[in-house]
Order: C-alpha cells, then sequence, then structure tokens
C-alpha cells in the first residue's frame, strides 16, 4: 500500500502536483512509482524556461530494469528544475513528495487542476494496477 | 544477512586487468612487423602525440590472463545451458574447422569471380536449403543478428505497401508477449506496434485481433510456437484474418528449433521469416555474438531482398547488388554479412542432413516434455499445464516468491552453484517470476536428470533455509553484483593513474 | 545420429515419463495439414570427414590469391594467439553475459576492450561493440539525431568520399525514420572534403557532420577544421577512423578544439580474418555526456555483496526502452567474439607494436605505388599524404586488367570506376604489412605483362 498525501493532486501517470501558492506548481512522482521503477540511477529534468504542453513527456526517471518518461500534468512554463537529482537521483525513491521533486511550473492561462484526482482516487488507481 | 551466507573468500579480483601486467620496455616483440624501410612522413598537425594506453606485456603473460578470464565463465562446452529462447545447443567444431581453413578466412569480400566459386557455392546451397526447411521463395543471407533480420523483414513489408501506393500502413501487430525487439524493430522503420492479447491457453486471441486488423494494418509479427512455448493453433486463421485485412505476416524464427523438419512457415501462411543461425543453425555465440539473421520471403517480397543475394549463373556464381534487384530495400551490411558465421551454418546443415534436420524438432520437442514431467513431478508448477510444451516451457515460481520469498531469479542464482547456467528469467514478462527452460535436443537424459536433482534440491533449501537461495550464488567467482552501483557510478573504462 | 546422443532405451524412459507413447504424440497439436514429409531440397546428411573434404575442395577452388584489395577490409597479419585463445569453448560458446556472476571472463574482457578502445580513440566511453562499421556510421546519425538536444532537423552531411557501402547503408537503415543524409563532394585534385564545400551550409540546422579519416581513397582530411566549423554550426562531429591508423594519427578526441562527438569504425583490423566480409565488429565511442544516448551493450565495473570488484552489464534500461518521438535502435546480439579478437590483438601488440603495423603499412603502400607507377600509364590520383591506400589512374579499363591479374593468382585492388565514374578508369590499391618485396615485385611484373597484352589487342 503507497501513500498519496492529501495536499496535491495526482495524474493518472503517477506524477503528483502541488501548488506553491506563488503562481507557480510543483511536480514529482508518487511513491507508488518510485516503488514499481526501484532504486533510481539517473533523472533527466527538463529545461529552465521549456513551454510544455499538458501529457507532454519532459522528464525521464531511469533504474536499474525501467526508463519512463515524466508527464507534465499541466501545460505551462518550467520556472526551476531540481538540480539535486543530477547527483542524488535516490532522493526520489527516499522522499518523493519533498526533497525528491522534479521540476516546477508557471501554469498556462486556464490550466487547471480539474482533470487531476484527488489522493483518495488516485490511490485506487493506483493500487489496481 | 544469513551466517551461511557469510564469505571467508579472499576479496581479492580472480584475475586483475590486463593493464596491471604491463611494464615499460615490455612487448611481444616477435609479433611485430620487421622494419624494412621508413614509412612517409605524416602532417605533424594530423600526427599523434601521445602513444594509447594499450598494455606493454609479453605474450605469455597476455595468453595467461585470458585463458584464467576463461575458467571465469560458464559456457555450452563447460556446462548445461537451458537458457530458453537462445537454444544453447552444442557447436560443432568441424564448423569452426572448415570456416577458418585458409583459404576461406583469407579471401577478401571484393575478391575476383575466379578466386570466389567455392565460397559462393556453399552461400548458394546455404541460400537453397534454408528456402527448403523454411519453405519460402527466396533468402537473403546478409543480415547480422535476429534483430537484424526483423530489420530486414519490417522494412520490407514497408517498401511492399509504398510501392502499392498504399501509404497508410503503419501498424504492425504484435501479440502481448512478443519479445521487446519486436516493437522496437516497428519504431526503427518507421511503424507503430499495436499490441493484441494472448489468452490463457497461449494462444492469440482471434477476436481481438479481427479488432486490431484495419487499412493500417501493415502485417503482423509473431513467433509460432510462441514465445510461451506453445504451438499457436489457430495460426492458419490468424494468418487469414490479416492478409484479407491487406497486412503481411512475419516470422520471428527464434523457436525454429521446435520445429525444424516438422513444420514449414511458408506453409503456415507466413510471408517474410528470419531465421537465428547462431540458434537454430548452430553457430557459436561468442559471449554476445556474432549471430546472423538470415530472411526468407515469400513471392510478394522478392523483389525487396537486401542485398546482396547470391545468384547461380551459367558463367557461375555471382552476388547481385542494387542494379539487379532495383526494388530492394538496399544494402544491411558493409560486405555481405557475417560470412563466416554462415560458412558455419552451411557445415552444420550439411552434416545433419534431411534426415539430421527432422530429429532436430523431434528431439528438442521431447527432451523438453520430458524435462517438464520431471520438474512437475518435483513439485514445480508450469505455466500453461494444459499445453505440451514445444522445445522450451516456463515455470512459474510466483507461489514461492509469496510463500517463501524466493523469486526466479533467487533459484536461477543457486543454480549456479549446482553448476548449470540458469534459465532465462527476464522474459516473458506475462508471466509472472518466471523460469523459461530450452534444453536443446544435444543434451543426454543423464544430464537433464542432473538438473531436475538440482532443482529438487534447490526446492528444498527455498522451503527449508530461503536464506541460503536468496543470498545466492556462494561458489562463483563473484556473488551478486551491485547494478545499481553500476549504473550510478560509472565505471566503463580503466585509466592510468595520473603521473 | 549427429549431435543427438539419445539411446532408443533413453527415449522409452523419457516417453514414460510424460506417459505418451511415441515421439509424434508430442506433435498432435499442430494442424495435419501443416505437417511436412521428408524435406525435400535439403541433401543427406554428411560424416565429418567427408563435410571437411568438401570444404577442403571448395577452398582449394578459391586458393590463396596474394591480395592487394583495401578498401575496408586489410590483410592484417593475425597472431596466432588471438584465436587460439577466443576459440576457447569458455569464450567461443558462452552466451550474452546477462548472469553476470557466471560469465566474468566475457565481462572482464568487454571492460578492457572498452578501456582500449576508448584509449585508442581518445574518447570517454564505448560500448560492446556493433555489427560493422557500415552499421555503426547508421546508428552514430540516429544517436546524433538523439544527442543533439539543439538541433531539430535531422540533417546529417556526409562525404562522398566515404565508403560507398557505409553510405548506401546509412542510407538503408535510417531510411524510415526521418533523417536526411546529404553528401558532401570531394575536392577532385585533392580527394579530400574541403572546408569551402560547407560554405552553403552556414547558418543552417545541421545535426552532424560525418568525416572518415583516412578517407575512402586512403587520403587524409583535414580534420581539425572540420571538426571546428562543425561545432561553430552547433552540429555533432562523428569520426569514422581506422583503428590501425590511430597508432600514428591524432585521435578524434583530439580534432579541432573539442574533438568529435561520437566516434565509429570497423575493428576488423584488429585480428579479425578477412573471412569474405564478415564476421568483423564495429565499434563506437563518444563523450562521456552522450553515454546514454549510445545503443548497444555497455560493460561497468561495480562491487559484489561482500565488496569484491566484478563486472556487470549497465545502462540497460536504455536498451529496451522505445522513447517516443526520438529514433531508436533494436540491437541485441552484437559481435562479441571478434570484439575479443581485437581485444586479445590489441594487448598482444601494445601501443608499439601496433604502430610498428601502421608504419610497416604506409612502407609496403609507398613501395607498392612507385613499383607500379613505374609501369607506363599508371600514375597515382592524389599527391597528398595518405595512410595505407590510394588510387591509381590507368589509361585502360580497370576490370580486364583486374580479371588477367586474378588469373595470375593477383587480387589487384577495387576497381572504382562503378562508384567514381569521373575518375576515369581508376583502382584502389593497399599493401599491408603482410605483403613482402617479393609480392610487389610480383605483382609489379604481372601488371607489367597485362598491360603489353593489354595493348597489343
Amino acid at each position: 500500500m503507497s501513500n498519496a498525501p492529501a495536499d496535491r493532486r495526482y495524474a493518472r501517470s503517477h506524477e503528483w502536483v502541488r501548488d506553491l501558492g506563488d503562481g507557480t506548481v510543483e511536480i514529482g512522482i508518487s511513491d507508488h512509482a518510485q516503488n514499481s521503477l526501484g532504486d533510481l540511477v539517473f533523472v533527466e529534468v527538463p529545461e529552465t524556461g521549456r513551454t510544455l504542453a499538458a501529457g507532454e513527456a519532459c522528464a525521464v526517471v531511469e533504474s536499474v530494469k525501467a526508463a519512463s518518461d515524466v508527464y507534465s500534468p499541466l501545460s505551462g512554463t518550467v520556472v526551476a528544475v531540481n538540480e539535486q537529482l543530477a547527483s542524488a537521483p535516490e532522493l526520489i525513491n527516499q522522499q518523493p513528495y519533498e526533497a525528491g521533486w522534479i521540476f516546477r511550473l508557471r501554469p498556462a492561462d486556464g490550466a487547471g487542476v480539474a482533470g487531476l484526482l484527488d489522493a483518495k482516487s488516485y490511490l485506487a488507481v493506483a493500487d489496481s494496477e | 544477512m544469513s551466517e551461511t551466507a557469510q564469505s571467508t573468500r579472499s576479496l581479492a579480483p580472480a584475475e586483475p586487468l590486463v593493464f596491471e601486467y604491463s611494464r615499460p620496455g615490455r612487448g611481444a616483440y616477435s609479433l611485430w612487423p620487421s622494419a624494412e624501410g621508413a614509412a612517409p612522413a605524416l602532417p605533424g598537425h594530423l600526427r599523434r602525440q601521445e602513444p594509447p594506453a594499450l598494455p606493454a606485456a609479453s605474450e605469455l603473460d597476455i595468453v595467461r590472463h585470458y585463458t584464467r578470464l576463461s575458467q571465469l565463465n560458464f559456457s555450452i562446452d563447460t556446462h548445461f545451458y537451458p537458457l530458453g529462447s537462445c537454444t544453447m545447443k552444442y557447436n560443432p567444431r568441424a564448423c569452426n574447422a572448415a570456416a577458418l581453413m585458409p583459404e576461406f578466412a583469407g579471401r577478401h569480400p571484393l575478391a575476383s569471380a575466379a578466386h570466389s566459386q567455392g565460397f559462393l557455392a556453399c552461400m548458394y546451397e546455404l541460400q537453397e536449403m534454408l528456402k527448403a526447411v523454411s519453405g519460402m521463395q527466396g533468402v537473403a543471407l546478409s543480415p547480422m543478428a535476429g534483430a537484424h533480420g526483423e530489420f530486414a523483414g519490417v522494412a520490407m513489408i514497408r517498401a511492399y505497401h509504398r510501392a502499392r501506393g498504399d501509404l497508410e500502413r503503419r501498424e504492425i501487430i504484435v501479440p502481448e508477449a512478443a519479445h521487446g525487439t519486436n516493437p522496437a524493430t516497428a519504431a526503427m522503420c518507421g511503424c507503430v506496434a499495436r499490441e493484441v492479447g494472448v489468452g490463457a491457453d497461449g494462444d492469440v486471441d482471434l477476436a481481438a485481433l479481427r479488432a486490431a486488423v484495419g487499412p493500417r494494418t501493415a502485417g503482423i509479427m509473431l513467433t509460432n510456437p510462441s514465445t510461451l512455448g506453445v504451438f499457436e493453433r489457430h495460426i492458419e486463421e490468424v494468418a487469414r484474418i490479416v492478409h484479407e485485412a491487406g497486412g503481411l505476416l512475419y516470422y520471428d524464427g527464434a523457436n525454429l528449433n521446435a520445429i525444424l523438419g516438422k513444420v514449414r512457415p511458408g506453409d503456415m501462411g507466413f510471408d517474410v521469416i528470419h531465421m537465428n543461425l547462431h540458434k537454430t543453425f548452430s553457430t557459436p555465440h561468442g559471449g554476445g555474438g556474432p549471430g546472423a539473421g538470415a530472411v526468407g520471403v515469400g513471392p510478394r517480397l522478392l523483389p525487396f531482398m537486401p542485398v546482396p543475394v547470391v545468384a547461380q549463373e551459367p558463367g557461375g556464381y555471382r552476388l547481385l547488388d542494387e542494379k539487379d534487384l532495383p526494388q530492394s530495400i538496399g544494402r544491411l551490411t558493409g560486405f555481405m554479412g557475417n560470412a563466416g558465421v554462415l560458412l558455419r551454418a552451411y557445415v552444420y546443415m550439411r552434416m545433419l542432413g534431411r534426415e539430421g534436420m527432422s530429429r532436430v524438432g523431434e528431439f528438442a520437442t521431447l527432451n523438453s516434455n520430458y524435462l517438464l514431467a520431471k520438474l512437475r513431478q518435483a513439485g514445480f508448477v508450469a505455466a500453461y499445464p494444459e499445453r505440451r510444451a514445444s522445445h522450451e516451457f516456463i515455470l512459474t515460481l510466483k507461489e514461492m516468491a509469496r510463500e517463501q520469498g524466493v523469486t526466479a531469479m533467487d533459484i536461477a542464482k543457486r543454480l549456479l552453484d549446482y553448476g548449470f547456467h540458469a534459465p532465462t528469467t527476464y522474459f516473458p514478462l506475462l508471466v509472472a517470476e518466471c523460469l523459461l527452460i530450452e534444453p536443446t535436443e544435444t543434451e543426454s537424459l543423464q544430464t537433464l536428470d542432473a538438473f531436475v536433482a538440482a532443482m529438487r534440491s534447490i526446492r528444498e533449501e527455498a522451503l527449508k533455509d530461503p536464506e541460503l537461495v536468496h543470498s545466492a550464488p556462494h561458489s562463483m567467482p563473484v556473488r551478486r553484483l551491485d547494478d545499481v552501483r553500476a549504473a550510478r557510478e560509472l565505471d566503463l573504462a580503466w585509466r592510468p593513474a595520473a603521473t | 545420429m549427429p549431435f543427438i546422443p539419445h539411446t532408443a532405451a533413453d527415449v522409452q524412459t523419457m516417453l514414460e515419463a510424460i506417459g505418451i507413447p511415441s515421439v509424434e504424440t508430442l506433435f498432435e497439436e499442430i494442424p495435419a495439414a501443416l505437417r511436412i514429409g521428408a524435406l525435400e531440397g535439403v541433401p543427406s546428411g554428411l560424416n565429418e570427414l567427408q563435410v571437411l573434404q568438401l570444404m577442403s575442395a571448395r577452398a582449394r577452388e578459391d586458393g590463396r590469391p596474394l591480395c592487394f584489395i583495401g578498401a575496408g577490409a586489410y590483410d592484417h597479419f593475425i597472431p596466432s594467439a588471438v584465436w587460439s585463445l577466443i576459440t576457447r569453448g569458455e569464450f567461443y560458446s558462452a552466451y550474452t553475459p546477462y548472469q553476470a556472476e557466471a560469465s566474468q571472463g566475457t565481462l572482464q574482457s568487454i571492460y578492457e576492450f572498452q578501456s582500449m578502445i576508448t584509449a585508442l580513440t581518445g574518447m570517454a566511453v564505448s560500448n560492446a561493440s556493433m555489427y560493422d562499421g557500415a552499421t555503426a556510421v547508421a546508428e552514430a546519425c540516429l544517436m546524433a539525431v538523439r544527442a543533439n538536444r539543439k538541433s531539430k532537423s535531422a540533417r546529417i552531411l556526409v562525404p562522398r568520399s566515404m565508403h560507398p557501402h557505409y553510405r548506401a547503408v546509412a542510407r538503408a537503415t535510417t531510411a524510415n525514420q526521418g533523417l536526411v543524409l546529404e553528401e558532401l563532394p570531394f575536392a577532385r585534385a585533392s580527394g579530400q572534403t574541403l572546408a569551402e564545400t560547407l560554405k552553403g551550409y552556414e547558418g543552417a540546422d545541421i545535426t552532424a557532420l560525418v568525416i572518415q579519416q583516412p578517407n575512402f581513397f586512403g587520403v587524409l582530411e583535414e580534420v581539425d577544421e572540420l571538426t571546428d566549423w562543425a561545432h561553430a554550426q552547433g552540429a555533432l562531429v562523428i569520426a569514422a577512423v581506422n583503428p590501425t591508423s590511430l597508432a600514428l594519427l591524432k585521435p578524434p578526441g583530439q580534432w579541432g578544439s573539442k574533438g568529435a562527438d561520437i566516434v565509429i569504425g570497423d575493428g576488423q583490423p584488429l585480428g579479425c580474418p578477412l573471412s569474405s566480409g564478415g564476421p568483423y565488429f564495429g565499434f563506437m565511442t563518444a563523450r562521456m555526456e552522450h553515454v546514454r544516448q549510445m545503443p548497444g551493450r555497455i560493460v561497468g565495473g561495480t562491487v559484489d555483496l561482500d565488496g569484491r570488484r566484478g563486472f556487470t552489464l549497465t545502462l540497460q534500461a536504455r536498451e529496451q526502452h522505445i522513447r517516443r518521438g526520438k529514433a531508436t535502435s533494436n540491437i541485441c546480439t552484437n559481435q562479441g567474439l571478434l570484439m575479443m579478437a581485437g581485444t586479445v590483438y590489441m594487448a598482444l601488440l601494445g601501443a608499439q607494436g601496433l604502430e610498428h603495423v601502421a608504419s610497416a603499412c604506409m612502407s609496403r603502400t609507398a613501395e607498392l605505388v612507385a613499383a607500379l607507377s613505374g609501369l607506363p600509364g599508371v600514375r597515382p590520383l592524389f599527391s597528398g599524404a595518405h595512410f595505407h591506400e590510394t588510387v591509381l589512374r590507368l589509361e585502360r579499363p580497370v576490370a580486364p586488367i583486374l580479371e588477367a591479374l586474378a588469373a595470375r593468382n593477383i587480387e589487384g585492388g577495387l576497381d572504382l570506376t562503378p562508384f567514381y565514374p569521373e575518375f576515369g578508369p581508376s583502382l584502389l590499391v593497399c599493401a599491408t604489412e603482410s605483403r613482402t618485396r617479393a609480392d610487389i615485385n610480383a605483382y609489379a611484373l604481372a601488371l607489367g605483362e597485362v598491360l603489353k597484352n593489354v595493348r597489343a589487342a
């Protein structure tokens, strides 16, 4: 049974979105996702300044057995990336919801979290896989 | 960590790196050409300034080093190697002796016709024999591995549709259980892989297939027997469905050993097939190649074969090129592919002959079914218990994994301690905690019984002392390796210490 | 039964264990209509003596002509220890090293190969081999498209002075993946690809420039200039090189101010017999920053549970994964045994030995050119610096000359007329360290006679 904090929303593809309250959001992958990937060995983060569409593949998380795309849950512009992941990809395994954040986005006008799941609905999806 | 798993062996590596034998001024001088005359000067700005950091050791050092490294390996010559889907059968030494005859070993690929007829005769006859066993009308020998043959096959299918002006056909159907190279090959050919489900009995789901085919279908990639180790019983219906929708059938020949001499892919309705000569036709696996992925084609795809192809003409044998086959998908190799591998396959096929080839399928299947029966008697669970095994079969260990915490990978590692190479463990993905086991026809009853005894013993260990199995192997040159560290802290080449 | 050890008693035991009356029962799931009887088109089996007699006869038919052909496959001396070691069953009949604990011999050998080939090419990382030099060019182009994030065009500039087969394979392999391969002309006088010809591409979005050194004609390119131009354009540099030449020539890692990005070539000169064109092995090395875009297997050093050093396949996730929107490779089985031959060859010869081989090749070729140019109507086409091959211009059609030489047991070279008709009748010749002065004299004598006969005809 993985966990999913209630203070954020989730995509079916296992990304989470947290509103930082300053017009930007923070994005990472869920506990379920990091657990199925196993020990991460490499993370490829998007470039700051890049514009993303909702659902666009923008990052890669690589473990010994798989390399998975990370899809941006919202459209917007990348304003920051987690530089620590370059030397410590395991942060995503250890703290998927805190220190293991992947990038921060300024959502495009009108981009909303309406299509995303709350924690409870997401857990139902994840645990059924 | 369990007490039994603690090692008291030396931590020193079994054999140092070759570079550690280097000493300034040391070298294998008798191997150097004699210095007759000075070489022309090279422009200074193009010249190398520092010599490359290669070993500087004596011939004995090098011979001893690589001999000792070889002794760290498992191989067919030393161990039973039941790797499913790899067909690890005995590699007859005669094949190597023939391929290394000086005239063959020393023949330049671009040699004149006068000095090529003997070699080309072997290649032409190989093409003919492969046509005969596959039931196809044309054979091209140049692809250098199974995946390369797959690429040629899918590229030919695309070329066929394009030649008919049918540019929409870009979907390749693959069963869920397909090998990873299948969808990767589709992508390399600018196609999209579309999966169809496989039923609980291991056959392709015909209803799902009917729903999946249409005007965008370029073709289907299938293995028969399938990657689940069972024969696709409705193969003729599958062929009908795909052909009626306008698509072509591609046969992945990785499992040809099961049906060699009993059934021919051409008769099953396939339009193109690749054959892994390093599997079915016993050329050496070499620690990762070289292979050969000859492709066979039906009449629709004959014009698109990759060049070169060997032709027999009144004046002698000749290599056909793009001028002779203007619709060819082109040249896929620098010269004509892995010619030395093709020679070895030719010799093997001449030694088996027609009677020997029929026996391959029979005895591969007999050995597989025997092993399956004995392992089930020993308490192991078959993934498809209602089906006959083909030349390979799958055991599932998911119950043992759940109850004892002992996985298929653990069993595989413990087998190494018993002197057997592990079966395939990572594939097929459809079956949880699986072991895909292929004994091949060259193994004796005694070897198979010894394997069963080892598996029986490991099963008992799993029940009584799971940690022993979980931390295996214990008697190999190294214990389990930290592959997370290997990927995180990349150490991919030795470098001399900075001076 | 060849290679099948079962006795009748064994078969009986097995049938009883399975619980079936006969072996035929095992095939009852297969529709009867598909079952074949005897295999037509396959002759009866031969025993080992018979098959080796057959092969000896076929081999004698082809004989052992004196070889002066290069063109991507070189008749080098292979030390006896190389094949004696790699045909040991433990190397010859091992599989891909997936079970690392049972494959440390193969894995450490690959690591040593990676170390040697990166040192030779002056780069940081290597894979465990590709099929051959030609397919390695194609894979390098696909890799450049993946690695060059700033470029969107997938346009790759390929010199016409590169091996025609390499260019053909690159086209055939990348055709369905949206790459655009554009051919660069070479200068007629020198045989080089000049920086001037690139002027038309300035400011354009070019993904990569391929540079072959030495090129197909044996001519040495101005690699520094070409490398710097490419980098200034934001293009990656793919270097296609001959490994023997790297004992004497500046390695691609030092070309221009930044060095090449991806290096490929055919390893055949390192311990692989000519063998009618294969098996050889392709090598690929690159800058560290591109390691995750590299196709093929890679071996890494690590430790085991006790802290003992060991080797394992690494970065495997990238192999099987299909990256959307980007080109991919499906390579699985590579050319492992030949890579091992290359490793043992390099270990035996070392840097100095390899340098001697390279120098001897250049000397022999210079002697060959001198001897043949003394004949009427034979002259070198290019005058600049070259490695161990060069082009000779003849006055008469080349094909009949080569046929006449072949009848005298000499393979005189490669007829370039089909590939470069603008040269007129021309021949690509090569003399390796395996050719003696006597061999060269024999060629000159024979060619002299052939030319006289042709003239008289």
